[in-house]
């Protein structure tokens, strides 16, 4: 059929095709042109921006579609070359980033490059005081006037308009003030024009605005030496730049914020893996997480499997409907029903412990107490999880021959001794790397978590806040997006390690989904 | 069928019945309870699963109605449910669509086609979507501020940024169609290579047509983990009106404003449509589930 089909819908080679296969190309580079010119238009503003890495990607981009898609001779790589190039854009370059920052001391305490933090500090400024001087405002047909009165007299300045861009204007000495002056609630009104005009005395005196009276030569307060530190004028102080922890410091070894990322090399990785403050919580999380995912694993598996097999039971009526009913957990999207979970859960009006008052005078602390949220936690999980496996089993139960439950029956074995001796066994192998990608999900079940406990309670008396429900991902978003102390570094070390396992599990179903392949083809 | 003791078979049905109509009661509990909250009054009462005075005011509120009380008190709605619910679904729909593109031509390319160093880059694609996703935001939203800042078109709150992001959510998939491509018969390739089809040509007249059911399962696969996904969305989408609906839904339940009353209808309302969704294409899902994909 497919091979009429192509016959039907190919056109054969012939000349009327020529000019639509000239159009076809003159088209083709029309609109890689296009692309081109609006990829190098980014590339161009990203380095204007300052962010060279990223413009250098979008070059990259450029050049390589326009040479994937120009030459004959990569026709097969055009096929791959969009999935990977976004793969690469939005996960690869993410992932090194982020291992890169793990590198890094990128935090909300060194939040800026270096150059921003110099500018911070420069654009201090101090008021020299022995040249503050009133000032008045005077306005006639030709604009305003600055007067700086001095003894009987003073400095008045040329007309000028005060729009609020920067000016400089000349000061002329004259004998006597300006008749009419702007009353001081009106030069209140202009203080913000006010503060871009610059008055030039005749002896070359910078002035500027320095009160909501006076005019003063103001300086930066920081002078930077040939060395790299900060010279503060006004008391004579230095501040040194200390590029291992990105700070200046003071006279008094004192870091002084705010402070500019630096590479830190694997010191975030040694404290994770040997400071004991970091250690301790990081240790009980690891701890919690594995038993977490696999606790869910087993839970998920048992409940979906039982349900599955009785599900399967030809004796049993009404099937469709049972099916329709246990599959709605998962049909449901999981952040309605983790927010249902929170909502339902809740100690004093929550629809739970409202029951379990009644029923039995109980009021459990389902998010105060670490053990009661763990608990929490894998009921939400199961219940979310269980129609996945249950479904797959149904399939996978198929494949088993009823000849085998015959011969069980004959043997007078009972339903319980079947499932163990029969069901499981033939279940299993095809199960296991589907069973490994399930742990591997749930290690990293950082929905589940966020939405549900906030990883919630926390654990007393630990350095960074770390929570009794909290797995390694939903620990490190925390750090990551925490309000109180932002640590980028440290998040991306510990993503890193975390990925590390996580591959490792990974690359175990992959070679274990490979063997049963080949097992599965050689028995046949 | 095994024949069993009549007697002894009564009993085991109806304790298989018992148990699953139990079971089903306990799994449904939430649902029930959702709905009979979704008809209460106010936000923080609490009372039996039928109320007793029943009330429409958190359904006018999640469509976006403004409800008038019996004593005159006009409430507004507090969030736009609907708004959030089509930015899903449009997001949703885009990037599903586009995640197809990319993951059909790629897929036929590592089971169809031949160059070099294509075991390699299969299992590279898959081990790095290993990596928690939800631990690359940081990178993702510096990647999109700077974007940003050259057009707003794909900064940070734009839609565009956001599909661009979940564009790259494709290993899995390619791994599930190049599976059903592998099924295919082999000799259709050399017909069409014999007519003189390009690979462009075997794929768009040949392999395209005929893989449509499992474009459909990737489709619906896509989607429904696009629009319940959380961590990328609420990073990149801060305003309001430019939520999804999974960002958008937690914030009824903040400690310090807690709706729960408008939370069960706006929860209903929205999920029903993913629900449908999912429920009617379960029976082609499963066998793409069991392809490859994962979802908890």
């Amino acid at each position: 059929m497919a091979t009429m089909a192509l016959q039907r819908d190919i056109p054969p080679a012939g000349s009327p095709l020529e000019l639509r296969t000239i159009v076809g190309t003159l088209i083709k580079w029309a609109l890689l042109a296009v692309y081109g010119l609006a990829l190098l238009y980014i590339a161009w503003g990203l380095y204007a921006a300052g962010e060279a890495l990223f413009a250098a990607v979008v070059l990259a981009l450029m050049v390589g579609t326009t040479i994937v898609f120009g030459l004959r001779r990569f026709y097969t790589i055009r096929f791959i070359f969009p999935a990977v190039m976004a793969v690469l854009i939005f996960i690869a370059l993410p992932v090194g980033f982020t291992s890169y920052v793990g590198f890094t001391n990128f935090g909300a305490r060194n939040l800026l490059t270096q150059d921003r933090v110099i500018a911070y500090h420069m654009q201090r400024t101090i008021v020299d005081a022995s040249t503050e001087r009133p000032f008045v405002l005077s306005r006639d047909v030709e604009g305003y006037r600055l007067f700086l009165p001095e003894g009987e007299g003073g400095f008045i300045s040329e007309p000028f308009a005060l729009d609020g861009s920067p000016v400089e204007i000349g000061m002329t000495p004259v004998s006597q003030a300006p008749e009419t002056v702007l009353e001081m609630r009106d030069v209140v009104q202009l203080r913000g024009p006010l503060g871009a005009v610059t008055a030039v005395l005749p002896d070359g005196t910078d002035l500027t605005l320095s009160g909501l009276r006076s005019f003063a030569t103001v300086r930066p307060v920081y002078e930077e030496q040939p060395d790299g530190s900060l010279l503060n004028i006004a008391d004579g102080t230095v501040l040194t730049p200390d590029q291992s922890v990105g700070f200046y410091r003071n006279e008094e070894g004192q870091a002084i914020a705010p402070g500019w990322r630096v590479h830190v090399g694997w010191a975030n990785f040694q404290r994770v893996l040997f400071s004991d403050n970091v250690r301790q919580p990081m240790l009980q999380i690891f701890v919690w997480t594995v038993v977490f995912a696999f606790l869910s694993m087993v839970l998920t598996f048992s409940v979906g499997i039982l349900l599955a097999s009785l599900l399967q039971w030809p004796h049993l009526r009404f099937k469709g409907f049972y099916r329709i009913m246990l599959v709605l957990p998962y049909a449901v999207p999981a952040f309605i029903s983790i927010l249902v979970f929170r909502g339902l859960f809740n100690q004093n009006f929550g629809e739970i412990n409202l029951i379990l008052q009644t029923l039995f005078g109980i009021k459990p602390q389902w998010f105060t107490d670490p053990n009661l949220a763990r608990a929490m936690t894998l009921i939400v999980n199961t219940w979310l999880g269980y129609p996945y496996m249950m479904l797959l089993g149904m399939g996978y139960l198929q494949a088993i021959p009823q000849d085998h439950y015959k011969a069980a029956a004959l043997e007078g074995s009972g339903p319980l001794r079947n499932f163990f001796a029969i069901t499981l066994p033939q279940l299993l192998p095809p199960f296991v790397p589907l069973l490994i990608a399930n742990f591997a999900f749930n290690f990293n079940n950082v929905v589940l978590i966020l939405l549900l406990t906030r990883g919630l309670p926390n654990i007393p008396g630990t350095e960074i806040p770390a929570g009794a429900t909290d797995i390694l991902g939903s620990f490190t978003y925390r750090m990551s997006f925490n309000d109180a102390g932002q640590n980028f570094g440290m998040a991306g070390a510990i993503s890193t390690l975390i990925f590390i396992v996580v591959a490792i599990i990974a690359y175990a179903n992959f070679v274990a989904m490979r063997r049963y392949a080949a097992a599965k083809g050689r028995g046949q | 069928m095994i024949v069993e003791n009549p007697r002894a078979l009564f009993f085991k049905k109806l304790a298989a019945h018992t148990f699953l109509i139990a079971f089903i009661a306990l799994i449904l509990f939430p649902f029930l309870m959702v709905l009979s909250i979704s008809f209460r009054e106010g936000n923080f009462s609490t009372g039996s699963l039928w109320p007793e005075r029943p009330t429409l005011e958190h359904w006018y509120l999640a469509l976006g109605i403004p409800y008038e009380r019996p004593n005159g008190v006009i409430v507004q709605p507090p969030f736009p449910v609907m708004l959030w619910l089509w930015n899903s679904i449009k997001i949703g729909v885009i990037a599903s669509a586009g995640i197809l593109m990319l993951s059909t031509t790629a897929a036929y390319a590592f089971s169809k086609l031949r160059f070099r160093h294509k075991g390699i880059v299969l299992d590279s694609l898959l081990i790095i979507q290993m990596f928690p996703a939800a631990l690359t935001v940081i990178a993702l939203y510096t990647l999109f501020d700077a974007l940003g800042s050259i057009t707003p078109l794909l900064g940070v709150d734009s839609h565009w940024a956001l599909v661009i992001a979940y564009l790259s959510a494709i290993t899995l998939h390619i791994w599930t169609i190049k599976g059903y491509f592998d099924s295919m018969d082999p000799a259709l390739d050399k017909a069409a290579q014999i007519d003189g089809a390009t690979p462009w040509q075997t794929f768009r007249f040949v392999f395209l047509p005929m893989s449509i059911p499992i474009l459909a399962v990737v489709f619906v696969l896509a989607f429904i983990f696009l629009v319940t996904e959380y961590p990328i969305a609420a990073v990149l989408l801060r305003e309001q009106g430019q939520m999804t609906l999974a960002v958008g839904a937690r914030q009824y339940l903040y400690e310090q404003r807690y709706l729960w009353g408008d939370f069960a209808a706006a929860a209903i309302l929205s999920g029903i449509p993913i629900t449908l969704v999912f429920l009617l294409a379960q029976r082609y899902l499963v066998s793409g589930l069991s392809e490859g994909a994962v979802k908890g």
